[in-house]
């Protein structure tokens, strides 16, 4: 398989943008989906769509029998050891809510601390001030220095007795640093403190292994990696799942209802309550088939070298700065021109068939900490090309020309 | 696709790079903040309003060029106006970049009919719209005003 012979995959990625070629460089936002996870879906409506487990009957056990692999493919992708410690939620967003609503609650109260970094996602941002909000609990964060990396130097000094949760993200979606996660476990375990990592913007890249990094939780989105809309998936170490509060109530997550009480189901239906998105996490399966065929190794080494070029080429052009400039990068290229808002660089570049994000990236707080109100980021997939750079550069510069 | 030249015209461009009646007022007797929470433009407008006539405009904030070039140039366009023929011309702007004004008509728009391009594009619309808005909110008292929320029916149908 050739990387030509890869792109043939993606149908959507083959049209014109007005006159234009399709250049789809806003990978980090939503990735593309492939043919074979298309066939899947269809397969799917078209042979098996029913309820799961609920009927006797042979299509729902047969979309049953799909969701229940498309778990056991999500386990084997992180290499959890159950794959009933693998929840399929709604993103990345509602897996963190999840922790929030069945750990937070639960286990933190008036005078407790939650540590997160400087690089996250409002994902990883707002949940736990809402839930400081409730319980008085307070947050600290690990700064970073002007490049995008955390000083995780300072992790230890943060770590007082009142902390009982660390929250960082894997890769920055805004920058695209890769965080040293394994010494954030190893610094919070070393005190007991349990680590949830936001891999929404890690799996789609790089092999991930949750038993390996020792992660309490772990949560993604299957948009971000060729998969459709819709699911999500969190990880929880099994001590933690038996203990948390359900999070919805309803259907699936019972064992049995009365007037006197309800007793709860077991991992993973204790927390997912209410018919799942069945065909999207059939979708997720196919999706991790699928980058799993390619070798996510293979993927990853693709992406470093895209990476590269686009940076060699961008930083060619008069006035680019780039943000995020980390040892340890994945595929995302945060940059303005001077003189030129970034919304006007996404404006123009789209006029060009280029498609990329100009805004905070919802990361205010690494914006503001790099005191700029917005970049504009070009992230790169697998199946992105030489062409789409040029394309990207050869854009750059007619903003350049535009604004004189 | 809308042609770059004829959205970025040189005026917005001009008005981008050296913005007019850039500042804080301090004189001003109202001023409201716009804010677009989305991409974080922000601007205070100030105005000088004395027996129902506009004397003076002001403003100061981040935001992109379209949004800054609207700015600078409503300053210049409403001096001298009264609070009433700002607020008619506010709304022919709105109305411009909505697609419902037939600008082969009469309005009072002048050289403001440069941002046309912008109703092409529905992602920028509220960057032109902002600083006007805040104008509006500045001359009816209120201090706040953002493109999301209930005020998005600036840029609806
Ligand atoms: C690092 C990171 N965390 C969380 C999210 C939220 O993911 P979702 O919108 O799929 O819930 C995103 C994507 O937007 C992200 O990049």
């Amino acid at each position: 398989m050739t990387w030509r012979e890869i792109q043939k995959d993606f149908p959507i990625l083959n049209q014109r943008i007005g006159e234009h070629r399709l250049a789809y460089l806003d990978n980090a936002a939503s990735s593309q989906v492939p043919q074979q996870v298309v066939d899947r879906l269809e397969e799917y409506l078209t042979r098996e769509h029913s309820n799961v487990h609920r009927g006797v009957h042979a299509l729902s056990q047969r979309a049953t029998e799909s969701f229940d692999q498309a778990r056991e493919k999500v386990a084997s992708f992180l290499n959890a050891p159950s794959s009933a410690q693998c929840i399929f939620t709604r993103g990345t967003t509602e897996g963190i809510n999840l922790v929030a609503h069945g750990f937070g609650r639960k286990f933190l109260g008036k005078g407790d601390t939650i540590v997160v970094s400087a690089l996250e996602h409002h994902a990883n941002i707002v949940p736990w001030q809402m839930l400081g909000e409730e319980r008085g609990v307070s947050l600290r964060v690990i700064p970073m220095n002007d490049r995008g990396e955390l000083l995780l130097e300072e992790l230890p000094d943060l770590l007082d007795d009142s902390v009982k949760l660390v929250c960082v993200n894997h890769v920055s979606n805004a920058l695209g640093t890769i965080n040293d996660v394994a010494r954030v476990v190893e610094l919070a375990h070393g005190r007991d403190i349990p680590v949830l990592i936001d891999g929404a913007q890690a799996v789609p890249h790089m092999k991930v292994d949750v038993q390996e990094l020792g992660a309490d939780f772990y949560a993604f989105s299957s948009h971000k990696m060729c998969g459709p809309t819709g699911v999500g998936v969190l990880y929880a170490k099994k001590k933690w799942l038996d203990r948390m509060n359900p999070f919805l109530g309803g259907g699936d997550m019972i064992l049995s209802v009365t007037w006197e009480g309800t007793t709860f189901n077991e991992a993973p239906h204790k927390f997912e309550a209410g018919t799942p998105p069945i065909m999207a996490a059939i979708g997720l399966g196919a999706a991790i088939d699928y980058l799993e065929g390619i070798g996510l190794d293979a993927i990853g080494a693709r992406e470093a070298e895209l990476l590269a070029q686009a940076t060699e080429r961008i930083l060619e052009v008069d006035g680019v700065r780039l943000y995020g400039t980390a040892e340890e990068k994945a595929g995302v290229l945060s940059f303005d021109v001077e003189g030129v808002h970034p919304h006007d660089i996404g404006t123009i570049l789209d006029s060009q068939g280029v498609a990329i994000r100009a805004g905070h990236h919802c990361a205010q707080p690494v914006m503001n900490r790099l005191g700029i109100p917005a970049t504009a980021r070009a992230s790169f997939a697998f199946y992105n090309d030489e062409e789409d750079i040029d394309q990207l550069i050869d854009g750059v510069r007619l903003v350049k020309e535009i604004f004189g | 696709m809308t042609n770059m030249r004829a959205l970025y015209q040189e005026v917005i461009l001009d008005h981008n790079r050296k913005p007019r009646n850039f500042g804080p007022l301090p004189e001003a007797t109202c001023q409201a903040t716009g804010d677009n929470p989305l991409c974080g433009d922000h601007y205070d407008i100030y105005a000088v309003v004395e027996d129902g006539v506009i004397q003076k405009v002001g403003f100061h904030g981040e935001g992109c060029a379209i949004s800054k070039a609207a700015a600078s140039m409503m300053t210049v366009r409403a001096k001298g106006k009264t609070v009433d023929e700002a607020r008619e011309m506010i709304e022919e702007f709105r109305q411009m970049l909505t697609g419902r004004l037939d600008l082969s008509g009469e309005h009072s728009l002048g050289h403001l009919t440069v941002f046309e391009g912008v109703s092409q594009l529905p992602q920028r619309v509220k960057c032109a719209v902002l600083p006007w808005h805040a104008l509006d909110a500045a001359l009816r008292g209120e201090e706040v005003t953002s493109t999301e929320g209930e005020a998005d029916v600036w840029t609806e149908e």
